[in-house]
């Protein structure tokens, strides 16, 4: 074994009171891939922080990097956060050497820039020039910018978080593939993920953490989904959720029906029918028009042509409060920017679709029965929180979509629409979630979900219809006690078999 | 992180960050108020104080208003300009034999319309509030002018004058609706359905809109409420002085009301603030005045040691809540 290129010994960082990180050691090899997973919460955006210097650790422990004490920020390290940190008004060139342009008198020589921004782009083989301006890139591009700019400081490790929660799969096989580039060239890499088949591809080492403390460290020999899950929750899951719920073979009307449904724009005719007591997945890679659909289908946006009939009568809602009120809701996929209210409580997050109903005359408040609502919440969800006065914005990426869930249930819908409902959740809210999808359909309420993970769609749906490029691509079905396949969904959603006629 | 914070917000536990969230600027009050006291040895008399609730009542009338359309992360330059428009309309009404008492509702009435116009404007024409009010504060400065045919309207027998210099049981008219607006601002805020929604609207726009919120419904009521809240406060500046001046009235009384809701810790960007601290936000400023007159600091001088307060408690606000709920 080569010197390690980075160690951490012994770190610990407490907030307050309350210890984030207790005594985690953890060393990173030269041009390796080390993976580290944990719940949310289990401290690793913690100890990354640490490392970056954004947070300083509690006395006591040390960190070594390149066999140097670590002290602050140097150069060195590049850290690519989940939310990307560009200017989107200048230029590749000029995002790469922001903060590095010289003295801030000096005049910025855009030519030099952007000459010695390119030979770097070059080399992660990207399809767009230094000029570029940065708005104009998609996400995956800009997250290429990211690392384009990590490797001008010269970066011996690259630490990544969650890098590929925005990208479709194209853009995350193009990131695999720049990975695979950096390692070759010697770099290592903190890879911080919630998604097995993603370590599985590339980690050389995993290491797990768990409410602050280092539980163990595995090679890329001994990976396997079941130990690491159960490292991470420190109980058995099994390897995938299987769905509880026996959706009968569709009887009678639908209850939801789209037809033809278009915005114009990012969705062209698309048609769907949805039964009661089901789950309908809707796959389909990232700006493939699934959440426009859903958005069109709820009145967020206003389609331009196409019909909807809800419970076999036309559908004319015109905003989101009337399809609300007719029993249509709708999760959405970005809870913290289009859903949740941050800086109110947990009580407030889930009575304010209904505290109007609620209310007595005048609109004066039920105090009661919104504490009756939050109470009840907290504990059928399992919602960790010490009080229902605590503020959404304080709560873990899984108790905040359980938050939000619960004021979606509180208007008691018919049909529920769930915009990628796992995203940014820990392993144990998951499956709390997938258990709470097969309450609901066990109710007779029809339920559409969007996701873009191929595990947890083909676990929890009963059919799954793909989209690509605005359209109905398709639909899979489980066939003959075999599950839904993965790469059926695969295949049209990449667009490796033709569209199918709609068939049904 | 987010295990901190979960303890950090929690109301239960109370350390004494908690403490210092709910308190706000009390303190600071508190010690403007003693520091003033030892100084000129008269500040904290009964009869000073009731000089100060009076002199700050029209401000934290204003400023109650404000605290609405600043919850929603707007804004509203106008209420000074609604307020002398609404205190002509006042004086004029009062004018009129018999029907004097008119002149109050009157008044309101003229700086709600105001305040609708400017919600109109935002939420169906979706116009931004600053250069909505903005435009307002010139054009409405320019109503109240012409209502008086740009001269001072008096009237030394306004039947409505107890409300300026009466008092009820010792206590100020002027105190007294000032804590009522405080009261009722408060019960709006934290007990009705249009309370929740403000705070939802100022927190995530988007969000209220998908929840099944009345997002221009909400916006129309609070800077009709401003403009109402001007209004009323015409009516008292008019009950106070037996006249009113189109040109000089309210002049820059919208920036004490910004600063009193600022001061009283209301996030600028909209959904978090209270209007308990408005209420101190606003008597800081009074006392501020009060007090600088009674230690006897020149008037120029006021103005720059108001300023340098004001920056200077926001700027103490700002470093006690670092590291504070949300990082």
């Amino acid at each position: 074994m080569t010197a390690p290129i980075l160690q951490m010994r012994g770190i610990s960082k407490t907030f307050g009171t309350v210890r984030a990180l207790r005594d985690v050691s953890f060393d990173v090899q030269p041009g390796e891939l080390h993976a580290l997973m944990g719940e949310n919460g289990a401290g690793k955006s913690t100890l990354m922080k640490i490392l970056s210097g954004a947070y300083t650790a509690d006395p006591g422990g040390e960190i070594l990097f390149a066999g140097q004490p670590r002290h602050g920020r140097d150069d060195g390290i590049a850290v690519i956060y989940q939310e990307l940190s560009l200017a989107p008004n200048l230029t590749v060139a000029e995002n790469m050497f922001l903060g590095r342009e010289g003295r801030a008198m000096s005049l910025v020589r855009r030519g030099m820039l952007a000459d010695r921004a390119q030979p770097i782009l070059d080399r992660l083989g990207v399809g767009f020039s230094a000029q570029t301006p940065v708005w104009r890139l998609s996400l995956g591009e800009r997250q290429m910018v990211e690392i384009a700019r990590a490797l001008t400081s010269d970066a011996k490790l690259i630490v990544m978080d969650e890098p590929t929660t925005a990208l479709s799969t194209r853009e995350t096989e193009r990131l695999f593939d720049v990975i695979g580039n950096l390692k070759a060239h010697g770099i290592a890499i903190i890879y911080i993920s919630h998604r097995m088949e993603e370590v599985y591809a590339l980690a050389d080492r995993v290491s797990v953490l768990r409410d602050g403390v280092y539980i163990g460290t595995l090679d890329r020999a001994e990976l396997s989904a079941a130990r690491l899950v159960s490292m991470m929750v420190g109980r058995d899951l099994g390897s995938f959720y299987r769905k509880d719920h026996q959706a009968k073979p569709p009887t009678g009307a639908p209850l939801l029906e789209v037809a033809n449904l278009t915005d114009g724009k990012r969705v062209k005719g698309c048609s769907l029918s949805l039964y009661a007591g089901e789950v309908l997945g809707i796959a389909g890679l990232v700006g493939s028009g699934r959440t426009e659909l859903a958005r069109l289908i709820f009145r967020a946006d206003q389609p331009a042509g196409g019909t909807v009939l809800l419970g076999g009568r036309p559908f004319g809602a015109r905003n989101p409060r009337e399809a609300l009120a007719a029993g249509l809701a709708y999760l959405t996929e970005d809870r913290a920017g289009l859903g949740l209210f941050l800086d109110m409580t947990i009580s407030d997050n889930v009575n304010v679709g209904v505290i109007q109903s609620d209310a007595g005359a005048v609109g004066v408040l039920d105090r009661r029965k919104a504490a009756e609502r939050a109470g009840s919440a907290i504990r059928n969800l399992g919602i960790k929180a010490p009080s229902a006065r605590v503020n959404a914005g304080a709560l873990s990426g899984g108790n905040q979509q359980k938050v939000l869930l619960a004021r979606l249930l509180e208007t008691q819908p018919k049909v529920v629409i769930l915009d990628e409902p796992t995203r940014g959740v820990d392993v144990g809210a998951k499956s709390e979630i997938y258990k709470l999808i097969d309450t609901l359909v066990g109710r007779g309420v029809g339920v559409i979900m969007i996701s873009s993970e191929l595990p947890e769609i083909v676990g929890v749906a009963d059919r799954v219809l793909v989209m690509r490029e605005g359209r109905i691509a398709g639909e899979v079905r489980p066939e003959a006690g075999q599950p839904i396949s993965q790469e059926a969904i695969m295949a049209l959603s990449t667009g490796a078999v033709p569209m199918q006629e709609k068939t049904a | 992180m987010s295990e901190t914070a979960t303890k950090a917000s929690d109301p239960g536990a109370m350390g004494l960050r908690g403490m210092m969230q709910i308190l706000g600027m009390l303190p600071v009050l508190i010690l403007l108020a003693i520091a003033f006291h030892l100084m000129s040895g008269k500040f904290l008399s009964v009869n000073n104080l009731s000089i100060v609730m009076q002199q700050a009542s029209i401000n934290i009338v204003l400023a109650a208003g404000m605290t609405f359309v600043i919850l929603t992360g707007g804004i509203d330059l106008s209420v000074g300009s609604v307020l002398a428009a609404s205190a002509m309309i006042a004086v004029i009404v009062s004018l009129v034999p018999g029907i004097g008492w008119l002149g109050v509702p009157a008044a309101m009435l003229a700086g709600l319309v105001c305040g609708l116009a400017n919600g109109a404007l935002i939420a169906a024409l979706r116009l931004p509030p600053f250069i909505v009010t903005l435009g307002s504060l010139t054009a409405v400065r320019g109503v109240a002018r012409l209502l008086g045919a740009d001269t001072t309207v008096f009237n030394p027998d306004l039947p409505f004058d107890v409300i300026g210099n009466g008092t009820l049981f010792g206590v100020p008219w002027l105190a007294i609706i000032a804590v009522v607006v405080i009261l009722g601002s408060w019960f709006l805020l934290r007990r009705t359905v249009l309370g929740t929604w403000i705070y939802a609207v100022g927190g995530n726009p988007e969000a209220a809109r998908l929840t099944g919120i009345k997002v221009p419904l909400v916006l129309l009521f609070v800077y009709g409420a401003s403009g109402f809240l001007a209004g009323l406060g015409g009516a008292m500046s008019a009950a106070r002085l037996y006249a009113a001046n189109g040109l000089q009235l309210g002049q820059a009384y919208e920036l004490d009301a910004i600063a009193a809701v600022i001061l009283g810790g209301t996030s600028f960007v909209g959904g978090v603030g209270s209007i308990w601290g408005t209420l101190v936000g606003a008597l800081i400023i009074a006392v501020l005045s009060n007090g600088l007159i009674l230690v006897g600091v020149s008037d120029i001088w006021q103005y720059i040691v108001k300023g340098l307060v004001i920056i200077a408690a926001v700027a103490l606000d700002r470093y006690r809540l670092k590291g504070g709920a949300r990082t």
